[in-house]
């Protein structure tokens, strides 16, 4: 069999019978799990990249599944914005796995673990699916799959994690709903629920107001799914009391995969005219994500657990990349995708350093990382790393994604737009520099310095690894751009 | 222009990185061997510097990019006049704190020495950085770089007084650079399409382009406001609330290399980004010069009533750094050339002003001025240093102070500023009337009866015998601080006064840089 022209359903089909197999192999030897679900991971991160690949040197892949001719069979569509997010996602969950052995060990009960490994990799699997597939139903499919594994992955997390996690249920299947009436509206009109198909049918239609309601669905739907202020209400409690590896996983990729669809319905589906001149976008999420940015860093400021501040540095994040695609120019939408990127290794590093301390302290308390940079120093600065590209100091990775989007703020005279990334960066400044003086200057005159007591070496290096792409992924912004994010960027900006 | 390229730029920052790694690699158990790495790479650094000086004397340029990371944002580096004399200045002056600093903590047994002497030597290869840029984006990453890395060294000591003087340096430096020259750097690139400087100014093409005068105004006014390194008022309280640093921190960061880096980005701004001509036909130059002179009369005012020693200093520091500004604000040859001389020489005088205080600190336990009386007959080396470094300040011939004062008068005549004169006669009077005073008590007046330092002194001894010497020694004949902090401060007091005799060097460089962005006449 050839795998590279299998490579766009192997990469779900991978996953999603592994996870099938792993509760059978879980049943037999319990410790298996784990490496099955990191041989796995790591084949999907090859096929990520090797997808990447081909769209690079041979352009966008099309693959039909069974061989059904698109407008009634599934088409897989890769492009370079899919390639870009599935190797983010398996990227994020490998690592993540990598590093939840441990974790998920002191965190559950041994007897759930094979259970965490098969719904771990049913949400890679629905994430994967949902970047793949070139059919708007399809997606919705893939998002109730990646959603109720994340329900689940949330829900054994503490003591609140149930209750966060129905929450979370309760406004998942709202947004689930509202996106599954956007297709059902547009199959209505159209017939199609095929990408391209839609893409050719749409323009003739783009004056009927059961168009503008499916755009409105399509866009509420989303902006559930990925937090987006004000409908991001379940998310601090969900990442808050989830497991930590769930939290680095869900954080670091689901939101991404949100917006990507974003980008997905408001400049495949729907045409960036449509979105730009037609309705007033710019005005309405641009203001949207302003107000997301303020007050994700206002929120974020005024916690004392350090998983909730991270959960509300997230809100204001979504706010970056949502801000960098409604100002409707090439800058802000490279930014926005790079930010994507960037966003996903920030984040994903934060949460396992919160892992980190979790396991080290059984603590998420702020007060509680006083004179951590004793015990453990190889965390602390990684945290400090993706502390200081959070606040957007170069030559980290987050100065470069803030770079583009203030400037296509600039570029779309949006000066409020470029305060608002500002004065967020000056926010995550004071939230870190705060926590960071408590990590590294608060061991004087105590009792006598703590030895090294660091996390076990396979939380360690996800960690460590995660801060060094920070560092160095921001010196290849540029390569990036030049080879990925500019054929993404859609036609007319 | 002849333009090289070489790797020597890359090397000068290098050097320090990797001694930053051996000193945190080598730790506390092998103190020698540490301060090794720093002696070796200061020498180093040094140089490599003093190595590109003839190239750089012969009109050339030295270039190199170290990556090209996207479109308008590449770090790169090009070694001109104006480089080459803030890093000679810097560098050299690193050597001699390094001596001094190994003197001072080990003098009075900081904490945390490791991380001191990492964080330092990071902080100058930063800003060689700065110094060796070729664009405002290399500046602004090293610019923050050297933020982030001294941040440490500010609250050294750990006190919750120090956390509170390190936080108030962090909000200020890190706050505006983000808020205001993060967004003037964005928008310059906006407007002018590169960030690259130029002797002509990258904003006057943008300008005839149609780009309008308020928004210009608007950019220059967010560097300047950005640029808080600088201290110009408002935004100077943060130099103030530095000064919990350990002496040798406040000495070569907070009199050289970080408020320099300040000044420095500051003229680089004035020649390099807007350009002679463009600030002088929208007006900016003088409104900048009057901005600075006000806070050189304001910052000498506040130093007046200070009694801490390192405060008056801070102040003073405040106050001369502006000389810099309005110096370049003037926009004439002469005002140039005395700006940049100012660097130089105020970072000289300055930091033996530092250096002295610290040993006052280190040998007599004194940090407030009424202190003082009578010191200098213990500490004659000490105190003469003090009044090397003070009259350098007030700007009295044969010590440098007086050429970069003599060339700004200067240019403040070409420019038709005549007030400008008054300013820098005002703040001579100034200057000598908070640091004359103490040259007065401290060779002149007699001893204080000491009665309430004497009090808490025997208040905290709990075992008289151990500090008795010490206050023996105090009372009789000299008694000087260790050498190792001695022998620096005379040296730096010997530059000041060299720097009057023989400026040639410096003044060549400013020279150069003076033909390259007024196109030479």
């Amino acid at each position: 069999m050839n795998i590279p022209a299998q490579a766009p359903a192997l990469i779900i089909i991978i996953p999603l019978l592994s996870s099938l197999i792993n509760i059978l192999l879980g049943m037999w030897r319990r410790n298996l799990c784990y490496p099955f679900a990191l041989i796995v991971l790591a084949s999907s991160v090859l096929l990520a990249f090797n997808l990447m690949n081909t769209v690079i040197s041979t352009g966008i892949i099309h693959y039909r599944i069974g061989g059904w001719t698109p407008p009634w069979g599934i088409e897989y569509v890769i492009d370079h914005l899919n390639a870009f997010i599935a190797v983010i996602v398996t990227t994020m969950s490998f690592i993540v796995s990598v590093y939840s052995k441990r974790s998920i060990e002191k965190e559950l009960r041994a007897d759930k673990i094979p259970y965490f490994y098969t719904t771990y990799l049913l949400l890679t699997t629905g994430l994967l699916g949902i970047t793949v597939t070139g059919d708007v139903f399809n997606i919705y499919v893939f998002l109730e799959i990646t959603s109720l594994a994340g329900y689940a992955l949330i829900a054994i997390g503490d003591e609140k994690a149930p209750m966060a996690s129905f929450n979370y249920v309760v406004m998942g299947t709202i947004g689930a709903c509202f996106y599954l009436l956007g297709v059902g509206y547009l199959y209505i009109m159209t017939g199609s629920l095929n990408m391209a198909d839609l893409q050719r049918l749409l323009p003739d239609l783009y004056g009927s107001t059961v168009i503008l309601v499916a755009f409105a669905f399509f866009l509420i739907g989303v902006s559930i799914k990925i937090a987006f202020f004000p409908l991001h209400t379940w998310l601090p409690n969900a990442y808050t009391h989830a497991p930590s590896a769930v939290s680095a996983l869900v954080a670091s990729t689901m939101t991404k995969v949100g917006a990507y669809v974003m980008i997905r319905i408001t400049f495949t589906v729907f045409e960036p005219r449509f979105s730009s001149e037609i309705i007033p976008m710019t005005s309405i999420l641009g203001w949207s994500s302003v107000l997301a940015i303020i007050s994700g860093s206002i929120l974020a400021l005024a916690q004392t657990d350090f998983k909730r501040t991270l959960s509300y540095i997230l809100i204001a994040e979504v706010g970056y990349i949502v801000m960098g695609l409604s100002v409707g120019n090439r800058s802000g939408f490279t930014g926005s995708v790079l930010h994507i990127l960037n966003d996903a290794f920030m984040v994903a590093c934060l949460f396992m350093v919160a892992g980190a301390v979790v396991y080290k302290k059984g603590s998420r308390n702020l007060d509680d990382f006083r004179g951590l940079n004793k015990s453990m120093p190889f965390t602390m600065a990684a945290f400090g790393i993706a502390a200081i590209s959070m606040i957007g100091v170069p030559p980290t990775a987050g100065f470069f994604s803030k770079w583009y989007l203030v400037l296509g703020a600039i570029e779309a005279g949006q000066w409020v737009f470029a305060g608002a990334l500002l004065f967020s960066s000056l926010v995550n400044a004071v939230i870190f520099v705060r926590i960071l003086e408590k990590v590294y200057f608060s061991g004087n005159g105590e009792n006598p310095a703590p030895s090294r007591d660091e996390v076990p070496l396979s939380m360690l290096s996800p960690v460590v690894f995660m801060a060094a792409c920070i560092l160095v992924l921001g010196f290849y912004s540029g390569d990036i751009i030049s080879s990925v994010i500019q054929y993404t960027v859609p036609k007319g900006f | 222009m002849e333009i090289i390229t070489s790797i020597k730029p890359i090397l000068a920052i290098a050097v320090s990185l990797g001694a930053a790694v051996l000193i945190l690699l080598t730790g506390e158990k092998a103190r020698n061997l540490r301060e090794t790495w720093t002696i070796i790479a200061a020498t180093a650094k040094f140089l490599i510097v003093a190595s590109m000086l003839p190239q750089i004397l012969d009109g050339k340029v030295i270039e190199y990019t170290l990556v090209s990371i996207a479109p308008g944002l590449s770090v790169q580096f090009r070694v001109d006049a104006l480089g080459i004399f803030f890093g000679l200045t810097a560098s050299f002056l690193w050597i001699i704190t390094s001596f001094y600093s190994i003197g001072y903590v080990r003098s009075s047994n900081e904490n945390s020495q490791t991380r001191y002497f990492m964080c330092f030597a990071v902080a100058l290869s930063a800003t060689m950085g700065v110094a060796f840029s070729a664009n405002m984006f290399t500046t602004f990453l090293f610019y923050e770089i050297i933020t982030v890395c001294t941040f440490p060294l500010v609250g050294h000591k750990e006190t919750p007084e120090a956390l509170k003087g390190a936080k108030r340096y962090l909000t200020y430096l890190l706050g505006t650079s983000v808020a205001f020259q993060l967004l003037a750097v964005i928008l310059t690139y906006h407007t002018a399409g590169t960030l690259d400087f130029s002797n002509q100014g990258i904003m006057s093409a943008a300008r005839a382009r149609g780009v309008s005068d308020a928004f210009l105004t608007v950019i220059f006014v967010l560097y300047m406001a950005g640029i808080t390194k600088a201290a110009m008022m408002p935004f100077h309280s943060w130099l103030p609330a530095a000064m919990v640093a350990p002496t040798p921190v406040s000495a070569l960061l907070h009199a050289v290399a970080v408020v320099k880096t300040g000044v420095f980005v500051a003229v680089k701004i004035v020649l390099h980004i807007f350009g002679v001509d463009l600030l002088r036909q929208l007006g900016l130059g003088t409104a900048l010069a009057y901005f600075a002179s006000f806070t050189i009369i304001v910052a000498s005012v506040i130093a007046l009533k200070q009694d801490n020693l390192k405060r008056r200093l801070a102040y003073s520091t405040v106050s001369q750094l502006s000389y810099v500004i309005l110096g370049v604000a003037l926009l004439s040859p002469s005002g140039i050339t005395g700006s940049i001389m100012h660097i130089v020489i105020h970072a000289f005088g300055k930091i033996t002003l530092f250096f002295t205080a610290g040993a006052i600190y280190i040998a007599a336990h004194k940090t407030e001025i009424n202190q003082l009386d009578g010191i200098g007959k213990k500490m004659p080396f000490t105190m003469a240093a003090f009044t090397v470094g003070a009259l350098s300040m007030i700007g009295i011939p044969p010590i440098g102070g007086f050429i970069s004062k003599w060339y700004i008068a200067i240019g403040s005549i070409e420019a038709h500023e005549l007030p400008v004169i008054l300013v820098i006669m005002t703040s001579t009077i100034l200057n000598a009337c908070y640091f004359l005073p103490i040259v007065y008590a401290a060779f002149f007046k007699e001893p204080k009866p000491e009665h309430d330092t004497h009090h808490s002194h025997s208040d905290q001894m709990t075992s008289p015998p151990l500090t008795s010497p010490l206050v023996k020694g105090g009372n009789g004949g000299v008694h000087e601080a260790p050498a190792m902090m001695v022998v620096p401060l005379v040296l730096t007091a010997a530059g000041a006064i060299a720097l009057f005799f023989a400026p040639s060097t410096f003044l060549e460089l400013a020279k150069i840089v003076v033909s390259s962005v007024t196109g030479g006449n």
